[in-house]
């Protein structure tokens, strides 16, 4: 090709430039999502330790980390595991405990509109609350793509799987609550809370939810409190700006 | 259990965790969302956020019952004040860290 005789910079220009958004895009991710790292590290390496005592090998908790990718649904696997319960009813519990993610999905959709099904298929596999609340604090300020954000889903996923099977394999070595790390994630998602308060309208969206949460969390057992307070507060708090909005 | 036992039990279990995260992605990313659903959805981080969190502070889990004054929640006020001074997430995670460490040491 004739651009072979042109200078050799020309050529290389765009590739370098391809490299350094590529290397931009996975650098910028690993910043966002070492906290959620941090986090899943004690998580995960209980969650294997609690596996491998209820009897399953290291490969069945590296086989479950790939497969399902849900921190409080592997939990609640394990411990229905060691009760015998049956397979279904483990599944069923799966997909009432991850009905949450239809909301965390539906919210992501307003920012990643019109992008290509092939990566929508890839990236909805590692939507979880972490990444969900990270990525969403992101894309808001505007300065984030989806590559960054897919980078941040799948590193926080690789950091699952590697300590779910290092918690099967070596647990019982590691000290409990070293260092405050169990705290990692509520430290996280109390900053990203903070970072959700734009304004008064979500500072009493934020407060609704986290009453009817407490209140329904004490009175219905299992985890629908979430789905329940999110869509009750996210609904009264719309309901309020529509109103706020009519009397100015 | 078998391999294959695994093997239906977390296959059941991807999907069911697969459906929900993609289905509504997969739609309504490729739909014009009325206003009202977008700024409903707006609403949605926020009120996840604290749903999550304040069962977290407020609550036994073991007992499920009303706590006031659990270190977590003890330890969320200081680092949230810091959240909110800094806005830096990733000096709040290693204050919140350092202070539950130390309430743990201390009480």
């Amino acid at each position: 090709m004739g651009l072979v005789l042109t200078t050799p910079s020309s050529i290389f220009a765009p590739m370098t430039r391809d490299h350094t958004t590529r290397k931009q895009n996975l650098r910028r991710g690993a910043a966002a999502a070492w906290p959620i790292c941090l986090g899943y590290l004690p998580i995960g390496l209980a969650l294997g330790m609690l596996a491998q005592q209820a009897g399953l090998p290291w490969w069945a908790v590296a086989m479950m980390s790939v497969m399902v990718f849900a921190g409080s649904a592997q939990f609640i696997c394990v411990a229905m595991l060691a009760a015998n319960a049956s397979l279904p009813a483990i599944i069923l519990t799966t997909f009432v405990v991850n009905l949450r993610h239809t909301l965390m999905s539906s919210a992501l959709a307003v920012y990643l509109a019109g992008v290509s099904r092939r990566f929508l298929v890839f990236y909805s596999y590692g939507i979880t609350d972490e990444s969900f609340a990270v990525n969403m604090t992101r894309f808001r300020s505007g300065d984030w793509n989806r590559w960054q954000a897919l980078t941040v889903n799948q590193l926080a996923n690789s950091v699952w799987i590697l300590a779910t099977i290092t918690g099967a394999l070596v647990g019982q070595l590691v000290p409990k609550g070293a260092f405050g790390i169990d705290y990692a994630l509520t430290g996280m998602f109390i900053c990203l809370l903070v970072f959700q308060l734009q304004g008064r309208i979500y500072v009493v969206t934020g407060l609704i939810s986290a009453a009817i949460a407490v209140a329904w969390y004490l009175l219905v057992p299992g985890d629908s409190y979430i789905v329940g307070a999110s869509i009750c507060a996210a609904t009264l708090g719309y309901l309020l700006k529509r109103r706020y909005r009519r009397q100015k | 259990m078998t391999f294959s036992d695994y093997l239906f039990l977390f296959g059941g279990m991807g999907l069911v965790t697969y459906l929900p995260r993609s289905l509504p992605l997969l739609y309504l990313a490729h739909k014009k969302m009325p206003q009202w659903l977008i700024d409903w959805l707006g609403l949605i981080p926020v009120a996840i956020l604290s749903a999550l969190l304040a069962p977290t502070l407020l609550t036994d889990a073991a007992s499920r019952s009303f706590v006031f004054g659990k270190p977590e929640l003890l330890v969320a006020i200081p680092t949230l004040i810091f959240a909110l001074k800094t806005r830096s997430l990733g000096c709040t995670v290693l204050i919140g860290m350092a202070l539950y460490w130390l309430a743990g040491v201390l009480i």
